[in-house]
């Protein structure tokens, strides 16, 4: 938790000269050093300054890229194959970045799984949450528009797909597709356009991502058990504990990203993109990124009218409305206690909920026709069953397990069930698990 | 939560320093391809050649193309531009290196190592001003030869630079008779 | 943590029975639903793995198979004459093969196009003057660029094999497509199935019972210096791994820096490891 009151002193004559006039080191001191964080936090608790890397990688890649990028129908292919082929270290930098893109998502689905593992949404965190949300949706677009540049196959035909969601809106939608299209179709005023916005979508994340951390700074980190800091002995400094900690976590994650990276590069993405795009000629099966083939899958899975509402209106409301659920979870869940590890039910719908997301990933990538279409149906019936039946439901009704008093008390219960497993004589030694 | 006690100052110093050094490597590793990507790419560096017809210069007349992108004059020197070339002392000269990348970096920048042997009437040169970049105006200023308009440097007939800000002679680029009509520049 | 697995192996069993599912639909021989009717044949390609390299005499042999063959009708536009050097050639041979393709260039000063020798710094030349003229000459659909055919072809591995390729970087699912389509020609089509005029029976092409191009290789059709057998077979290989290079030529390059990013990360990984106990060491957690 925060504490209110800054414990920076600094130790030069400079040191005070500057903090009298900007206190800059203060907060990075009190932000990133002597910041309180809760001693039990697990590796799922990296993730954040797992994101934060990601995201600066992002943005230099992607400054170096737009170095040599043309955003032009004719040349934007051509370019990006230059970069691979001539451009110094270009296939690296390209590579980097289109994978980069991937992991991110890897990234964001895990820190946001963990906020609804550990109920880090619950009050006082909502705005935490719902800034993480909207970062998340930022994201979604930053990721469909760059995913447009290279102006292969599945480019152009994902551009025309998405767009083409905004025409099911009734009276004003297909004003609104020629609206970000600049044309009829997907044409060169769309690729200069996105490319701006992918340009400058980054920064806005990077923006919110301030108040992001702004927002967690003065809540603070929630933790496994989803207790208060309630004493200075249920949390340590920033630096060295978590820092190192963090670090630990990032190079685990960055090897994963290397190994992709350098030995699997385009096993994330689709061979029809490496296709320059043709707008006379759409690709036997579109597919998304994977990283929006659940939502896909949504989409394509509602085939009937749902009294007025069409069919097609009826999938782009349910797509959107699975994002909005995100937003809603603060209020939906009604459970006092945080932490899934005390709510055994809740825990089963969890893992439940992440099958069934996964599952609809894998549908998302499947041709929509016979069992698929069913099954995707259920799978999308389960999924708002979760936020709008379980969350709610669950909470009145299920029988928590016994909170511990506190971190500290939580801590040391574990510490000693660890210890009481090892033969007598071992209680006493000084528990080092890492 | 207070620091801890460690007991081996010297094992944990070592493992800090380890780490922190570790640390470092990786960061240089990882900035080297963003500042790889700014040098010239495989494509620019390719296109370094470009033939040039002079069949129909006659002398006083000149011809520019572009190589690598910048500007390059080949002119047939009239009689008089070649004896006042070649009648300027060393001792006069602001630069006196010869600027040809076909010769030794030392070479003395007498009019014929401006040249090309038995062609010493033909200046190939790349016609930029050696102070900021402008290009210079040709056959004008105090000398007959080049005149930058930007700066008021001056050259001479043979492209050295005699007057004005410039701190060195016109360079002259990597080129070659092919041919008694044809050069190959680069 | 075992909660962790339990759940997992929760949703291994559900995706299997999903897939099972999947795969009860019907098949009918002589009116297949799904392409390619035949999996590519998967090959043992010296590229492929964490050390994989491309093997140089093999490449020269592909672009031989290009030359000779392929370029009649396919382009290859992305690919200078100088990044030859990566087929093991020196600048003279480099030099002296760009010399024998002919460059449409221009306008001079006369404001005329003219023809030229090709210079290393020229791409390979269509064999077509544009994508229209490509098209009719080959009955209404362009013959597709080779540059990046080699990563732009590759059949859905599907589950589970998705999962057993990110550990075995299965990587080679263009030149297997490439080699299979150009050995699975000559096969009789099951009774029944109808052929469209014109176009060639192929299980292995990926979208249709078969292709508008005919057959492009026979045995001995291309003379081979090296005494590597002059078989479809081995064209096939051949052009296939040329291709893979032409579409990745820094592959080598990729997989040589990612093996030393790897080790780096497992060190510095350790490093980090061992000053994070130290740091917790006396703090329970």
């Amino acid at each position: 938790m925060s504490e209110g009151h800054s414990t920076y002193t600094p130790k030069t004559g400079l040191g005070r000269w500057f903090d009298a006039r900007m206190p800059l080191p203060r907060l990075v001191y009190d932000s990133f050093i002597a910041y309180p964080v809760p001693r039990n936090l697990n590796y799922m608790w990296t993730f954040g300054g797992i994101l934060s890397i990601m995201l600066v990688s992002q943005i230099l890649t992607g400054i170096v890229l737009a170095m040599h990028y043309t955003s032009d129908t004719a040349l934007a292919f051509d370019s990006v194959e230059k970069i691979m082929r001539d451009v110094n270290s270009g296939w690296l930098l390209r590579y980097l970045h289109s994978n980069g893109a991937s992991f991110f998502f890897v990234a964001v689905y895990i820190h946001i799984f963990r906020g609804l593992f550990y109920g880090s949404y619950k009050a006082p965190r909502e705005l935490l949450w719902i800034l993480g949300c909207i970062i998340y949706l930022l994201m979604m677009a930053t990721g469909f528009m760059g995913y447009v540049l290279p102006w292969g196959q599945m480019s152009f035909w994902g551009a025309t797909v998405i767009t083409g969601f905004f025409s099911a809106i009734p009276l004003v939608g297909n004003w609104i597709q020629e609206l970000l299209l600049g044309g009829f179709a997907v044409d060169n005023p769309t690729l200069n356009r996105f490319f701006a916005l992918h340009y400058l979508l980054p920064f806005m994340i990077a923006g919110v991502v301030v108040l992001h951390v702004w927002a967690l700074h003065v809540v603070g980190q929630s933790n496994p058990t989803g207790i208060e800091v309630k004493s200075k002995t249920d949390t340590v400094a920033f630096t060295p504990y978590a820092t190192i900690k963090d670090a630990f976590g990032m190079i685990v994650f960055l090897f994963f990203f290397a190994y992709f990276v350098f030995y699997l590069p385009n096993y994330l993405g689709h061979p029809d993109n490496y296709t320059v795009a043709n707008p006379l000629k759409t690709p036997a099966h579109i597919v998304p990124e994977w990283y929006f083939l659940p939502f896909y899958a949504i989409l394509r899975a509602i085939t009937f009218n749902i009294g007025p509402i069409n069919s097609k209106l009826g999938g782009v409301l349910c797509m959107f409305g699975a994002i909005a659920m995100l937003f809603l979870v603060p209020w939906l869940d009604t459970s006092k206690v945080r932490s899934a590890v005390y709510r055994p039910w809740y825990k089963l719908f969890f893992w439940l909920f992440v099958a069934d997301a996964i599952l609809l990933g894998w549908l998302g990538s499947q041709p929509a026709e016979g069992s698929y279409v069913f099954m995707a149906q259920m799978a999308t019936l389960f999924y708002f069953a979760f936020f709008l039946v379980v969350m709610p439901v669950l909470g009145l009704i299920e029988t928590p397990r016994r909170l511990p008093n506190s971190i500290t008390e939580a801590v040391l219960e574990k510490k000693n069930k660890g210890a009481g497993g090892h033969p007598a004589g071992a209680v006493s030694a000084p528990e080092t698990k890492g | 939560m207070s620091a801890t006690d460690i007991h081996d100052p010297n094992r944990r110093d070592f493992l800090y320093i380890a780490t922190g050094m570790a640390g470092v490597v990786g960061a240089g590793a990882v900035a080297w391809p963003f500042i790889d990507q700014m040098q010239p790419d495989a494509s620019t560096l390719a296109l370094a050649s470009v033939e040039v017809d002079v069949s129909s210069l006659q002398p006083g007349s000149s011809l520019v193309v572009k190589w690598r992108g910048k500007p390059v004059v080949v002119r047939n020197r009239t009689d008089k531009e070649m004896k006042d070339g070649a009648a300027v002392s060393l001792n006069d000269l602001k630069d006196p290196i010869a600027r040809n990348a076909n010769l030794p970096a030392d070479a003395p920048a007498t009019d014929a190592n401006r040249t090309t042997p038995g062609k010493e009437a033909w200046m190939v040169m790349v016609q930029v001003c050696t102070h900021l970049g402008c290009i210079p105006l040709g056959q004008e200023g105090d000398f007959g030869g080049w005149f930058c308009p930007c700066h008021g440097s001056v050259y001479d007939t043979a492209g050295r630079i005699r007057k004005g800000p410039a701190p060195e002679n016109m360079a002259i680029p990597v080129f070659k008779f092919i041919s008694d009509t044809k050069i190959l520049i680069g | 943590m075992k909660k962790i697995l339990t759940a997992l192996a929760l949703l291994g069993l559900v995706v299997a029975g999903t897939a099972a599912i999947a795969a009860e639909e019907e098949h009918n021989a002589a009116a297949p639903t799904h392409f390619p009717i035949n999996e590519p044949k998967e090959m043992s390609w010296s590229f492929a793995g964490p050390f994989g390299t491309y093997d140089k005499a093999q490449l020269q042999r592909g672009l031989k198979v290009y030359k000779e063959v392929c370029s009649a009708c396919h382009s290859m536009n992305l690919v200078a004459f100088r990044t030859l050097e990566g087929l093991g050639y020196s600048e003279a041979q480099i030099k002296t093969l760009a010399a024998e393709y002919t460059i449409h260039d221009g306008p001079n000063d006369a404001g005329d196009m003219f023809d030229r020798p090709g210079k290393p710094s020229d791409h390979f030349p269509s064999p077509f003057p544009n994508e229209q003229a490509a098209a009719s000459a080959n009955g209404g659909a362009a013959p597709p660029d080779m540059s990046l055919l080699a990563k732009a072809r590759g059949v859905e591995r599907g589950f589970p094999r998705f999962i057993f390729d990110i550990f075995t970087q299965y990587a080679q699912g263009g030149p297997d497509y490439i080699h299979s389509l150009l050995t699975g020609y000559d096969q009789t089509p099951p009774a029944g199935m109808v052929i469209p005029e014109g176009t060639h029976y192929n299980p292995y092409f990926l979208s249709g019972v078969s292709l508008k191009m005919p057959k492009p290789l026979s045995d001995g059709q291309v003379t081979y210096d090296d005494g590597s057998p002059q078989t479809v077979d081995q064209y096939s290989r051949d052009v296939s791994a040329f291709l893979m290079w032409a579409a990745e030529p820094h592959l080598e390059e990729r997989k040589k820096t990612g093996f030393r990013v790897l080790v780096f990360l497992l060190l510095f990984g350790a490093l980090v490891y061992l000053t994070k106990r130290k740091v917790w060491a006396e703090v329970a957690h």
